[in-house]
């Protein structure tokens, strides 16, 4: 057994009137894949951030022994002067500069502050080929997708002679390739001695690479599995996550489709930015009444381009097709228009696209239908904090009150805030663009009953994820996208991740 | 995984509600601080009934202008043009009364509406051309100030006829002469019943409220909150009142004002315009994608802002008695340090009217206190720059501790 590098004992750290952490234990040996899991607000990420020095020693409880010493990091320079690294969710990258003075910022190659360029270049060069990213050190960061820029966030750790890396969600916005190729790095390194803890949702990706899994639960650890001595289903993940036995991932139905509600045909569109190119071809589908549709693809496939098109041309130009409502033609123009016509949209990005985060939910919940609160032009503060109370109690929203920021809100509580929302513009079609990403594995149970309830009700739901079982354990239909084209519809009998990958993969080959 | 109980409404406890609030009522306790501070200083000039009809004079053009300002920045924006739009109203508008002889009848409504188109020209760029409002609005700036010149030759224009003076220099007159206004202390009962009536409208008002939000179980603040600051703010009312009261009564800015105040306040709290406004500052592209006209919308503060600015633009020519080409310069400035100083938030989506009027009264006030003091306009300037900083220093300090 090899020795133990990091050994965090008793870590017990209090915010005024909460406790995130009470007595976590974590141990990590020497050049292993450490995965740790845990629900949104476990305490996954306020134990990193005491690791690091962003909640200086002092401000908990504790000891951290690391290669052997006990250690009081009082900034995070003192915890990445000893070599531990974090790569946040969030990657901290400057778009407009470029690889080489993104890895070396704030550790320019440099004599006397002037920077030695060539040196700067080779060495990216360098780095750049450890991590495998085939780009000059000299493109810019803007210019590169998230997967790229999640390499070069690597590299950056790299160049630092880092001892202890720490990904946090690392694949969260990766499509299944670059996934797979971060994960494989993440092994090599591993082959080559490098120490890891990473921090994901993704159970599959973590019981591929990881040799231990520390499960945190409501701040505290419950357990740590060692993968090498026994096989480790998701399911017992799960448990420990949750804190019981979760028999089914997707909440039961029984769909009753009715008549035909949205259908969109010949949709075509043009790519946003590059004008000529043409990113949608002929997209057709349907949704019917008490349905929930998928539309499965790779990053880039269309999947959100075709959703945002639709609702009031919010991406893209030169947009053509015919869009109907229960057999009659509708206008869609514009996002007002579309919300009349009886559609929503749930973004995939609810931070920045979805919530107004320095408000509170019930300013949220009436934001997209004011009018459905007010006489007039006056809002009728009461009938408003009725209407938020009703959707925090029906949606189960955790919350001190309606009153509630909505940035203090976890994830899946947000998500909830913006399906109100959009409930309350009452739809007939709701889109869902990646309704659970990020948020843990109990609030998306909720947020699938929630998809149920809405579907009991009548209403079309159109769902567009990138996890696969997500889209098979929910979904009546699915469709398959590939480059901006519909490759293939699936019934739910038809639908496995084989045949979606399948009819990708098919559809590529014809191009 | 939390029990129901954590999606229950618990009320607010005391503790909380002022960490929460600390903001507002600081800055309300600041202004009465610094209004005793200089009736102290300076042996009880500054409540003096003459010098509280001056500060009102004085500082009501700020205000006006601070009411369209806190939308714009609340928008997500900045007007820097304001102070040049000032000085091109005055100039019109002395041509038109002093060289067309037209009727301030027809002046004033067509003078707002030569703002307003102003504040549209600007908007236009701003809301539907994506250019920022800081670069804008400076060119704005510049060509009005320009243009300025251009319509008054360079030279002065007055003075203004009798009718359009009174919008700043006249006073409300006494409807209830009690007594003979020569003999008795009190020259205009009329000024002393509207502030008590307002005052008892307002703890009415404030009192009703309260009794609606707990039926419907809505958040209230707590009682011994309300109740001191509507004492605060009820016999500052009063007693400013009863000073006016002595002297010659309601000036006409002052009601002009106040009715102002009182739309803004309604519009931002109480209307979907407002809250479309918030919602757009908190966050454009969310605002957007539900629905909310954003160009539109942004389009239309500025217009709004134009308009204020035109009338700020009318009172100052009216009380200086000419049009100079000189006229409100670093007036935007003066605006701009009343919103931030009165909590609103640089980078939008946060910001109050009562702040912001709050705010305009404490320069006010300082600016006045000062003269009195015989403080240089140089230690004036000094004095002022400090008070900004150390306000939004406050902000966000509380925000970084909360």
């Amino acid at each position: 057994m090899s020795k133990t590098l990091l050994e965090m004992r008793g870590i017990t750290k209090t915010f005024p009137g909460v406790k995130a952490l009470d007595n976590v234990n974590l141990k990590v040996r020497e050049g292993e894949i450490h995965a740790l899991v845990g629900e949104n607000g476990a305490g996954k990420s306020t134990l990193m951030k005491v690791l690091s020095g962003v909640y200086p020693a002092g401000s908990y409880e504790g000891e951290i022994h690391f290669d052997g010493e006990v250690r009081r990091f009082s900034t995070i320079s003192d915890s990445e002067h000893l070599g531990i690294i974090i790569i946040h969710q969030e990657l901290a990258l400057v778009p407009l500069l470029s690889i080489a003075e993104n890895i070396f910022l704030g550790n320019e190659v440099a004599t006397n502050g002037i920077i030695d360029w060539k040196k700067a270049f080779r060495r990216t060069q360098e780095l750049l080929d450890k991590v495998g990213l085939k780009e000059s050190p000299g493109t810019l960061i803007t210019d590169i997708g998230v997967g790229k820029q999640q390499l070069v966030e690597i590299a950056k750790a790299l160049s630092k002679k880092v001892r202890l890396l720490i990904l946090d969600e690392p694949t969260a916005s990766l499509n299944e390739k670059d996934s797979d190729a971060l994960l494989k790095l993440l092994v090599e390194f591993r082959a080559q001695g490098m120490t890891s803890i990473i921090i994901s949702h993704k159970l599959n990706e973590i019981k591929k690479v990881a040799d231990q899994i520390t499960i945190l639960r409501d701040g505290g650890t419950v357990e740590t599995l060692d993968c090498h001595n026994e096989d480790i289903s998701e399911d017992r993940i799960i448990k420990g996550m949750v804190g019981r036995e979760m028999e089914d991932r997707y909440p039961p139905r029984e769909p009753k489709v009715g008549e035909t509600l949205l259908e969109v045909k010949n949709w075509n569109v043009f790519h946003q930015h590059h004008r000529d190119r043409q990113f949608l071809h002929d997209v057709n589908f349907t949704v019917r009444a008490g349905e929930v549709v998928g539309i499965a693809g790779l990053m880039g496939a269309g999947r959100t381009e075709t959703a945002m098109s639709l609702f009031g041309r919010s991406w893209g130009h030169k947009i053509t097709g015919e869009v109907t409502m229960r057999g009659k033609p509708v206008d869609v123009s514009t996002i007002p228009k579309a919300i009349d016509a009886g559609l929503a949209y749930v973004t995939e990005d609810r931070k920045h696209l979805g919530l107004v985060l320095i408000d509170n939910i019930m300013h949220n919940t009436t934001l997209a239908n004011l009018g459905g609160v007010s006489k007039g032009t006056v809002i009728d503060n009461h009938e408003e904090a009725k209407v938020a109370s009703g959707y925090r109690q029906k949606l189960r929203i955790r919350s001190h009150s309606i009153y509630q920021e909505t940035v203090n809100l976890s994830g899946g509580n947000q998500q909830k805030v913006v399906l109100s929302k959009w409930l309350f513009t009452n739809p007939e079609v709701l889109i869902l663009d990646e309704p659970t990403r990020g948020i843990d594995v109990g609030a998306k149970f909720e947020i699938y009953t929630i998809i149920n309830q809405l579907a009991a009700e009548g209403k079309g739901i159109l769902m567009i994820s990138s996890e696969m079982p997500e889209l098979l354990g929910t979904c009546d239909r699915i469709y398959v996208m590939n480059e901006g084209r519909i490759v293939a519809e699936l019934s739910k009998a038809e639908a496995s991740q084989e045949s979606i990958m399948r009819a990708i993969m098919r559809s590529g080959e014809k191009h | 995984m939390a029990t129901d109980t954590a999606t229950k409404t618990t009320q607010p406890s005391v503790g909380d509600y002022l960490r929460k609030n600390i903001r507002e009522y600081g800055l309300l306790v600041a202004l009465v601080v610094i209004m005793i501070f200089f009736q102290v200083i300076t042996n009880g000039v500054l409540f003096r009934p003459v010098n509280i009809t001056n500060l009102v004079l004085q500082n009501s053009f700020i205000v006006i202008m601070a009411l369209g300002m806190l939308l714009i920045i609340v928008a997500g924006h900045i007007d820097l043009s304001v102070g040049s739009i000032v000085a091109f109203i005055g100039a019109i508008s002395a041509i038109m009364l002093v060289k067309w002889g037209l009727p301030a009848i027809v002046v004033v409504p067509l003078c707002i509406l030569v703002g307003a188109v102003m504040g549209a020209a600007q908007g236009y760029w701003v809301a539907y051309q994506k250019i920022p409002s800081f670069i804008v609005t400076l060119a704005g700036m510049l060509v009005f100030r320009g243009m300025t010149y251009v319509v008054l030759g360079g030279r002065p224009v007055g003075p203004f006829p009798k009718d359009f003076q009174i919008l700043s220099t006249g006073f409300v007159p006494d409807f209830l002469s009690f007594t003979d206004p020569a003999t008795s202390l009190i020259k205009n009962y009329f000024a002393l019943v509207m502030v008590v009536l307002l005052v008892a409208y307002a703890i009415y008002a404030g009192l009703r409220e309260r009794r609606l939000n707990a039926l419907h179980e809505t958040e209230n603040e707590p009682f011994a909150f309300f109740a001191v600051q509507m004492l605060i703010i009820g016999a500052v009312a009063i007693f400013l009142g009863f000073q006016l009261a002595t002297y010659r009564g309601l000036p006409n800015v002052l009601v002009v004002m106040g009715v102002l105040i009182a739309f803004y306040t309604f519009v931002t709290t109480r209307t979907t315009i407002g809250r479309r406004v918030y919602a757009m500052g908190g966050n454009e592209k969310a605002a957007k994608l539900s629905g909310i006209n954003t160009e539109r919308l942004t389009f239309y503060t500025f217009v709004n802002m134009g308009a204020l600015a035109a009338l700020a633009g009318m009172i100052i020519a009216a009380r200086l008695n000419s049009a100079t080409p000189k006229a409100g310069v670093g007036f935007e400035l003066d605006v701009i340090a009343a919103c931030f100083i009165g909590g609103a938030s640089a980078s939008g989506g946060v910001g109050k009217i009562t702040g912001a009027v709050i705010g305009a009264f404490i320069m006010g006030v300082m600016n006045n206190g000062m003269s009195i003091m015989g403080i240089g306009i140089d230690y004036q300037q000094l004095i002022k720059g400090l008070v900004l900083l150390a306000a939004v220093f406050f902000d966000v300090y509380n925000k970084n501790k909360g």
